[in-house]
């Protein structure tokens, strides 16, 4: 049995892995600590190697990296936010590696085309989830002045976790069940943080599901900007 | 192991001396005899005060030399024409960042800490190596470095793999390893643009231009200039001088500019028979001595980032400290996080 990969499903699974990582290799050189220059480094580059997988099975990945529009991205919202202070860009990472554990664990457990990198990318995707919670209880649980860094992080991105939950067509997992787990995860983790749950709607400035359908936040047109420019600037150029 | 067995019983009777000096100047001659027998030097053992001194300011500055040296290919993280390329140089800032900790690491076991060695970054007092206050002005610069810039770092360090002192001879192994990956890489990413469109081609030729001479200069001053050398040389914790290690750098470098396809800056470069060597043209030292004074393209701009990270990323390491003070009791708390080390000792 051949499967038919689904172009939309790649390209939003993709594009959420592309652009975070884009956001994380922002922290080069950057860091609080040496051992965060390399964890950051390295989630990114997991990131990127997820990537990389989905959109060559949308198409070739440099022409989808570095030739679309910003109109034709398809990542979530929550990826595309500036990654602000340290407390933001782990939020953050909490949210998103939360859900990306949830989603690949079912995908890895399924038939679709999606299988065989969610088995590989699962295991990735638990050291980053891992290292977000445990920053968050440091964060949370640390200084008063980290205490509210944390907690004005984690209600700053909440707005933008309800779009994760909207089925993408072409992948076929229990989405309510998703929102139900994520909520349980995130929840005790902050908790345990001190941190409490943010009490805002979980829609964004667009309607849920914005990312999904092209329509995206002021700074990513900017970031998109500086990672095309050199690539479009050479027209058909190998690298 | 008769030698070292030799030098324990040498030792055990300085042990048994009881006037200071006397006991002293039979340490060091143990210490002499080890050197020049070319055995590894261990944290524990007894080491000259200038010995333990001079590895503390190299090492230090060696892994110095790793995190300034992230910020200009970092520059080209967000830029990188292609994911390979993206995936490769996210990859490489992610091992310099290694590189720095193994060698914080090896400078610890003489004594020092983390904290205070970069305290001394970030206030002047130490320095890192002069090629990272050149500015990465297009994207075959990233090449370039890997290619020249990581190619002397590597004739410069592979004799440092037998360095007398063993933590440092170890972290360079494994750091050798890895630089000269590096190294391969920007070859080929070179070789790639020099083989591309013209624009590229030319892009590729004009990195090589500005990066030649700043990176004949991280061999240091010339050797009847360089006041560490001798004393170094006689500790084996070098092993060439400079201008050895420079002139081998060229002699390498040569064929492969050759067959990249590039040329070198150097009307005076020339193969000369009876030297077996290249002959080359006259460094500009009064640039290298301007950049190592702090007046480089961008010193001023390195070290401001740098201390600008570790400032804004102070409330982050006093939070995982708080963290661990509250958590640590009984327990053991968790040791699976990143970035305690760095902030417990704060």
């Amino acid at each position: 049995m051949t499967l038919t990969v689904n172009t939309a499903a790649a390209l939003a699974l993709g594009d959420d892995a592309l652009v975070l990582s884009h956001r994380l290799g922002e922290w080069a050189g950057h860091a609080p600590v040496l051992e965060e220059e390399v964890a950051l480094a390295n989630i990114a580059l997991d990131l990127l190697g997820q990537a990389r997988v989905l959109l060559s099975m949308a198409g070739d990945e440099d022409e989808l990296a570095y030739l679309r529009e910003e109109r034709a991205f398809r990542n979530l919202q929550l990826v595309e936010q500036p990654g602000g202070d340290f407390a933001h860009t782990i939020a953050r990472q909490l949210y998103f590696s939360t859900y990306q554990r949830l989603l690949y664990t079912q995908l890895a457990a399924g038939e679709s085309e999606f299988a065989p990198l969610a088995a590989k990318a699962v295991k990735e995707v638990a050291y980053h989830q891992d290292h977000a919670e445990q920053w968050t209880l440091r964060l949370g649980d640390g200084t008063d002045a980290s205490h509210d860094r944390m907690s004005r992080a984690c209600e700053a991105l909440w707005r933008f976790t309800g779009e994760m939950f909207q089925p993408v067509e072409g992948v076929d997992i229990d989405w309510e069940g998703m929102r139900a787990a994520w909520l349980e995860s995130v929840g005790a983790t902050l908790l345990r943080a001190t941190l409490s749950v943010p009490e805002g709607p979980q829609s964004g400035a667009w309607t849920a599901g914005a990312g999904r359908q092209g329509l995206h936040t002021e700074s990513f047109g900017r970031m998109l900007a500086e990672m095309q420019h050199l690539h479009r600037s050479h027209p058909g150029a190998s690298w | 192991m008769a030698t070292a067995s030799a030098h324990h019983t040498a030792r055990a009777q300085a042990d048994e001396t009881a006037d200071e000096a006397a006991r002293t100047a039979a340490y060091e001659a143990v210490f002499d005899a080890a050197v020049a027998a070319d055995e590894r030097i261990e944290p524990r053992d007894w080491m000259p005060d200038a010995y333990r001194s001079t590895l503390v300011r190299q090492i230090a500055q060696h892994a110095h030399s790793e995190i300034i040296g992230m910020q200009p290919e970092a520059n080209w993280i967000t830029r990188a024409p292609s994911l390979r390329r993206k995936a490769i140089l996210m990859a490489k800032v992610q091992d310099e960042a290694g590189h720095g900790l193994y060698l914080y690491s090896a400078a610890e076991t003489l004594g020092v800490g983390r904290d205070e060695l970069l305290d001394k970054l970030h206030s002047g007092r130490q320095k890192y190596s002069s090629i990272f206050n050149y500015p990465t002005l297009t994207w075959a610069d990233v090449g370039a470095i890997g290619w020249l810039v990581d190619g002397a770092a590597i004739t410069n360090q592979v004799p440092l793999c037998r360095c007398s002192y063993g933590p440092y001879a170890r972290a360079m192994v494994r750091v050798c390893k890895e630089e000269s990956f590096h190294q391969r890489q920007g070859y080929e990413l070179l070789l790639a643009l020099s083989q591309g469109t013209p624009e590229q081609h030319a892009m590729a030729q004009d990195a090589v231009d500005r990066w030649w001479w700043p990176s004949l200069m991280m061999f240091g001053p010339p050797d009847d200039e360089s006041s560490h050398s001798a004393q170094s040389m006689v500790w084996k914790i070098k092993r060439h001088s400079n201008d050895e290690l420079r002139q081998r750098f060229v002699d390498i470098a040569v064929p492969q500019a050759e067959s990249l396809g590039l040329t070198l800056p150097d009307p005076d470069l020339v193969w000369n028979e009876e030297r077996g060597h290249h002959d080359f043209g006259a460094i500009d030292w009064t640039e290298f001595w301007e950049v190592l004074k702090g007046n480089g393209p961008c010193n001023e701009q390195r070290i401001t980032q740098r201390r600008r990270a570790h400032e804004e990323g102070a409330w982050v390491r006093e939070a995982a400290a708080a963290y661990a003070d509250k958590h640590t009791s009984g327990t053991g708390g968790s040791a699976s996080t990143t970035g305690e080390t760095g902030a417990t000792r704060a």
